[in-house]
């Protein structure tokens, strides 16, 4: 329970500003290469779609585990992200592979649902399997300034989880200022979270500079306080490998070379992979590719 | 009061629907050959190209699936822009170097030319595809199909009829396509795009690059992305590097060695077909 809520004031412009100049950062060559090969490995490759089918599951399951057999060093992407009915199929698909499965939970995008029914869905999907829950937090409790609700559900949800990793995405876009931004971060950072992840991918804006910045900022600032290293997840229209560097820049930036790895930072996307193997061939044969050569996702 | 200062014009790339300044920042100082004016031309870069590809690549579903019909009239309405804007062209031309007869040649062929292939652009479908005669129990039919995202290298020597008849072909087949406009008479090609901005052309189904040939052609050549590259040009370098980068995605490799884009000769629907795939069908049929 937090009984009272310390509103860490952001500088808009500031935060703005400070995007820009470390995206202005050029990584060329060598580390370019290096750096494409981290975001590959950090990438919850993610299918939530209405439309889902086992066997678009089962494809992109095939897809994480080769992403590009003409190029046997890449590393494998972190995690595959689907909805709780998929979570079994996924769990056959992946069987013999390192590749972690993530599944939204709690009445996913939305979180419209009584606590019972968000609780008995978690429960579900990590026993069918999946040793991550993506969970939504309630907007509308939040934003009429039920902070407690929030803190509670999201610690509730975590005793929920046993052992599989929280991830607790804020849906920063319904938010409506870089203020709130920070207070719900504080408040997963404070509840439990083992991640914090800006969007659905539902609606937008997504995941915007300035948003994830705040929110790597939030969790510096608890690791000052507190000692624990939390993980961050941008999602939602990622799908260039330039945007994802400049992402791993702030990264670097702003909470260090620590966080560089999958299990403290994840990219949430669908079209992202392809773009990135798609700069790694670039890099290697020195010619602009075209998406007709690598899979349809 | 004094003088007033003429505001002149910054001549700048087209892509995707826009006029940006090249990435790279980088000018070509273009004099005319009177030495009397000079004006900063785009360099265009390597990443331009590529940013043209992506503009031509995304406009490519919506105009390859749009009407012939529609088609034939957004060309003939780049034709009726293109009259519009005479004066302006006139100038530029013979800044470049034409006689004032000159220019206005150069402008009525490249206006017909625009009309002659707005004319072709719901015909030549009827006139490349077939019914083919078959031994087995078949209606078998071809019929064409767009080639995809073509980069074309204009001709050098003549800046509006030539940009003009190698672009009217090109996306009256249903197209789109990246265009190096000529290295010595740039500046009525960036006209141009103000001309196909104004006629409801969608953005990215034409863009417009200055440059040097030479730094562009391995980049236009390689892209994995382009799936046809026209060469307007009798360079036997040229040719044999385009030549040799087509094989390495299977583009269609067009060459146009010495052609007098003033003479009605040079046009003509197999100029279409240049960039056009056939595709055949069987379709089962009782006995």
């Amino acid at each position: 329970m937090i009984t009272s809520v310390y509103i860490h004031p952001i500088d808009q412009i500031g935060a703005q500003e400070r995007v820009a100049r470390l995206f202005s950062r050029s990584i060329k060559k060598e580390s370019k290469v290096h750096a494409l090969k981290m975001a590959l490995s950090m990438i919850d490759l993610t299918t939530l779609e209405g439309k889902d089918s086992s066997g678009k599951v089962k494809q992109l399951c095939y897809k994480a585990s080769h992403l590009h057999d003409q190029y046997p060093d890449l590393p494998s992407v972190a995690a595959i992200c689907v909805y709780p009915t998929m979570v079994p199929i996924a769990k056959k698909a992946l069987e013999g592979t390192s590749i972690n499965i993530a599944s939204v939970a709690t009445a996913f995008p939305s979180g419209m649902s009584s606590m019972e029914n968000k609780l008995d869905e978690v429960k579900k999907v990590v026993d069918d399997g999946a040793n991550e829950v993506d969970m939504v937090i309630s907007r509308g409790k939040f934003l009429s300034g039920e902070y407690d609700y929030v803190a509670d559900e999201i610690s509730q949800i975590k005793d929920a989880c046993e052992k599989a990793h929280l991830k607790v995405i804020l849906e920063t876009g319904e938010l409506v200022t870089l203020d709130n931004v920070r207070l719900a971060s504080d408040i997963a950072l404070n509840a439990g979270a083992d991640f914090i992840k800006t969007s659905t991918g539902k609606i937008s804006p997504a995941a915007t500079p300035p948003v994830v910045l705040v929110m790597l900022e939030a969790i510096r600032d608890h690791y000052k306080k507190t000692g624990k290293k939390i993980g961050m997840k941008p999602a939602g229209g990622i799908s260039k490998a330039k945007q994802a560097i400049q992402y791993l820049v702030m990264v670097r930036e702003t909470l260090g070379k620590d966080w560089l790895t999958p299990d403290l930072f994840r990219f949430g996307a669908s079209s992202l992979a392809n773009d990135v193997l798609m700069q790694i061939v670039k890099q290697s044969t020195g010619h602009y590719q075209s998406g007709n050569y690598f899979s349809i996702d | 009061m004094g003088k007033r200062e003429d505001i002149k014009k910054t001549y700048k790339l087209y892509i995707g629907g826009k006029f940006p300044r090249t990435e790279s920042g980088r000018y070509i100082k273009w004099t005319d050959p009177k030495n009397s004016t000079y004006v900063n031309v785009c360099r265009g870069s390597r990443k331009d190209f590529r940013n043209s590809v992506v503009a031509a690549r995304n406009a490519f579903t919506d105009w390859s699936s749009r009407t012939a019909y529609n088609r034939s009239q957004i060309l003939y309405r780049i034709g009726e822009m293109l009259e519009g804007k005479r004066s302006q062209f006139m100038d530029e031309l013979m800044l470049q170097g034409a006689s004032k007869n000159a220019a206005e040649n150069e402008i009525n062929r490249a206006i017909d030319r625009l009309i002659y292939y707005a004319g072709w652009a719901d015909k030549y479908q009827q006139l490349f595809s077939r019914v083919n005669p078959v031994a087995a129990p078949y209606f078998n039919f071809t019929y064409t199909e767009p080639t995809g995202v073509v980069a074309a290298i204009a001709p050098d020597d003549s800046s509006l009829v030539g940009l003009v008849s190698i672009m009217a072909p090109i996306i009256a087949g249903g197209n789109t396509v990246v265009l190096l406009a000529s290295e010595l008479k740039p500046l009525c090609s960036i006209s141009f795009a103000e001309v196909l901005h104004t006629s409801d052309v969608p953005a990215g189904v034409v863009n417009i690059l200055t440059g040097y040939r030479d730094e562009l052609i391995e980049h236009f050549s390689t892209h994995m992305d382009v799936n046809s590259i026209v060469y307007c040009g009798n360079d036997p370098d040229d040719i044999k590097t385009i030549q040799e980068n087509a094989a390495l995605n299977v583009k269609r490799p067009v060459v146009y060695a010495d052609e007098d884009w003033m003479d009605q000769k040079n046009q003509g629907p197999y100029h279409i077909l240049n960039n056009l795939e056939s595709k055949t069908t069987w379709h089962p049929i009782g006995l």
